[in-house]
């Protein structure tokens, strides 16, 4: 019966957010976009982070490869066809990153995708400065941007199903074997290596899809805007905040945190990166297993009160 | 009888140590062997590659003539090797029956889900957990932590079984308990290696030992002879562990 009615309830929000656009105007319609952008690519990055406890800064690595490859084909191709292109390229730079870094703990892995992102910026600015000339691109298509908005709204319901069906099978259980002990997982027979690159995979290609998606929303890109590090930060802290590890953390974080975030851009421009990283730190420091599992953890520690107690009382009654 | 895990020549070199130096021995199916020696003598070291936990420095090993060496774990595990650990594993955020569920199923052919949790059941009550699946793994005690660790191992449904230490820690009573439960699992058709320190464990469970020291193998054979063998007791005398 709950689940039902979770499923109505989730349902009637999302046909909510793609009525949307015929109430709103241009500005609600952007803001409305920005904000399902992140709650795809916070979701999207919980899905191996989340589980594996490696944390990646490679997203708008993936993110500007996404946009970067509508920017150049968007003219030449369909843009379904285009799509496809992206996810394909974001495939394969997952799967070489995944293979690579992988074998990588820690901290390490966390500089390696830093530094990719940066590395993949360098080299696409190099080479539309050498080879094409330019550094920017214009990008104009005859869509407008409620049609990226909904593209963005199946994206994000499609990225938030994955995560559930995952959760729900044997798959769910064998991410929670990860994130406590490998050796203990591959003992149990459960092939780490393997799951891990496969759900970089797929946080990779959704993460490709949403820079795709959202490109023509520019109109002028170039690599300081798409792979711009700022972008990997803030879905790192909106996953953390609501809590990696759970289906909805990503989107409890992402939401207040987006508007925090526009308001904040807007009214403080200058101090906008100061403000951002003392919430980073603050967040690390007060909620690490984010705001889902704060509540979680205070609502298991009062349970525990009462049983314990209801122990003490049996014993008590066993020496009287 | 047919021999079930034959190792061969199997090496480990940490830096400039040799933590295990061309051992070799093979076990029949159904057999039950100590893997004996005084304390650093490779025992854990030989455990580790043979299941596929550490890479070999050098030699090969068999499980049905097939090799193992080179290997992931799982892979291992799924031709049929199952272990616990000297020092306790658990998956420390899952209760005791998802520990448990997720050998059931992971292992080389699982079953669907509902007959999966009957097995775990089955195996809780089998190590002395029945009705404890709700509980926390990290919270339980060191000794119903290794209880656990045994099902699981069990759970992956091993043809090798190999044991590091299980019994040790255990009180006389618990130890009588787990000393009738490594049997009948034997009875069952499960070769197990065990590496224990326990003497009565050792005499009352396993026909045949295998003493290693510094690495090396010194002595293969029943086990009775075995602990009289001088060069055994030599060892043994000259580490930490007497032989009682
Ligand atoms: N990962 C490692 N790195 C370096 N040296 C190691 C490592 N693991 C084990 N050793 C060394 O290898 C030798 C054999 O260790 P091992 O744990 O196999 O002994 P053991 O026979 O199991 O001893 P115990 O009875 O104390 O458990 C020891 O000298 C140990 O210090
Ligand atoms: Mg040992």
């Amino acid at each position: 019966m709950i689940t039902a009615f979770s499923f109505a309830a989730l349902a009637a929000v999302f046909a909510a957010l793609a009525a949307a656009p015929f109430f709103l105007g241009t500005y609600g319609i952007g803001f409305l976009l920005g904000l399902v952008g992140y709650v795809t690519l916070a979701s999207a990055w919980a899905l191996f982070s989340g589980p594996t406890r490696y944390v990646s800064l490679a997203t708008v690595a993936f993110f500007g490869i996404g946009a970067y490859t509508v920017a150049v084909l968007y003219e030449t191709l369909p843009s379904w066809l285009v799509l496809v292109v992206a996810a394909l390229i974001g495939l394969f730079v997952a799967l070489l990153v995944g293979l690579s870094t992988l074998r990588l703990a820690g901290v390490y892995f966390v500089i390696f995708t830093f530094g990719l992102a940066e590395l993949i910026r360098q080299l696409v600015t190099w080479y539309e400065v050498n080879v094409t000339g330019t550094l920017g691109r214009y990008l104009f298509v005859d869509y407008g941007p409620e049609v990226v908005y909904w593209k963005l709204l199946a994206l994000c319901a499609v990225t938030l199903a994955i995560g559930y069906f995952i959760k729900r099978s044997r798959w769910g259980l064998a991410l929670k074997m990860i994130g406590d002990d490998e050796v203990v997982a591959e003992h149990c027979g459960l092939p780490t290596a393997r799951v891990k690159l496969a759900l970089f995979a797929a946080s990779s290609v959704i993460i490709t899809l949403v820079g795709a998606i959202q490109a023509p929303r520019w109109t002028y890109i170039e690599p300081t805007i798409v792979f711009n590090p700022t972008i990997s930060f803030l879905t790192l802290i909106m996953a953390l905040l609501g809590g990696a590890g759970r289906l909805w953390g990503p989107v409890v974080g992402a939401v207040p945190l987006f508007l925090l975030f526009e308001w904040l851009s807007a009214n403080f421009p200058d101090h906008y990166s100061i403000i951002l990283g003392l919430l980073f730190i603050a967040i690390v420091f007060v909620l690490p297993n984010g705001v889902l599992g704060f509540f979680e953890e205070h609502w298991n520690r009062l349970r525990a009160r009462g049983s314990a107690g209801r122990t003490e009382l049996s014993q008590d009654r066993e020496a009287g | 009888m047919e021999t079930l895990l034959d190792v061969r020549k199997l090496t480990k070199r940490f830096g400039g140590l040799t933590a295990v130096n061309d051992l070799s021995f093979s076990l029949r199916q159904g057999e039950v062997a100590a893997l004996l020696g005084p304390n650093g003598s490779g025992k854990t070291t030989a455990l580790n590659m043979i299941s596929g936990f550490q890479p070999v420095s050098g030699g090969t090993v068999l499980l049905d003539g097939k090799r193992l060496t080179g290997r992931p774990a799982h892979w291992i595990s799924h031709a049929g090797v199952a272990r616990t650990f000297q020092l306790v594993r658990v998956l420390p955020s899952l209760n005791v029956e998802d520990n448990i569920l997720a050998a059931v199923m992971f292992r080389k052919k699982p079953p669907a889900k509902e007959t999966a949790k009957e097995e775990v059941q089955r195996l809780l009550e089998e190590v002395g957990l029945a009705g404890r699946s709700n509980e926390n793994a990290a919270s339980l005690t060191y000794i119903d932590q290794k209880r656990m660790e045994l099902a699981r191992a069990l759970a992956s449904q091993p043809k090798l079984l190999l044991l590091d230490e299980w019994l040790a820690g255990l009180n006389p009573s618990e130890l009588s308990i787990g000393i009738g439960l490594i049997s009948n699992l034997n009875e069952k058709g499960i070769t197990i290696l065990l590496v224990e320190h326990v003497m009565d464990a050792i005499r009352a469970l396993c026909p045949r030992a295998v003493v290693m020291n510094a690495g090396r193998k010194i002595a293969d054979g029943a086990t009775a002879e075995v602990l009289r063998d001088p060069e055994v007791v030599r060892a043994y005398l000259g580490g930490a562990h007497a032989v009682a």
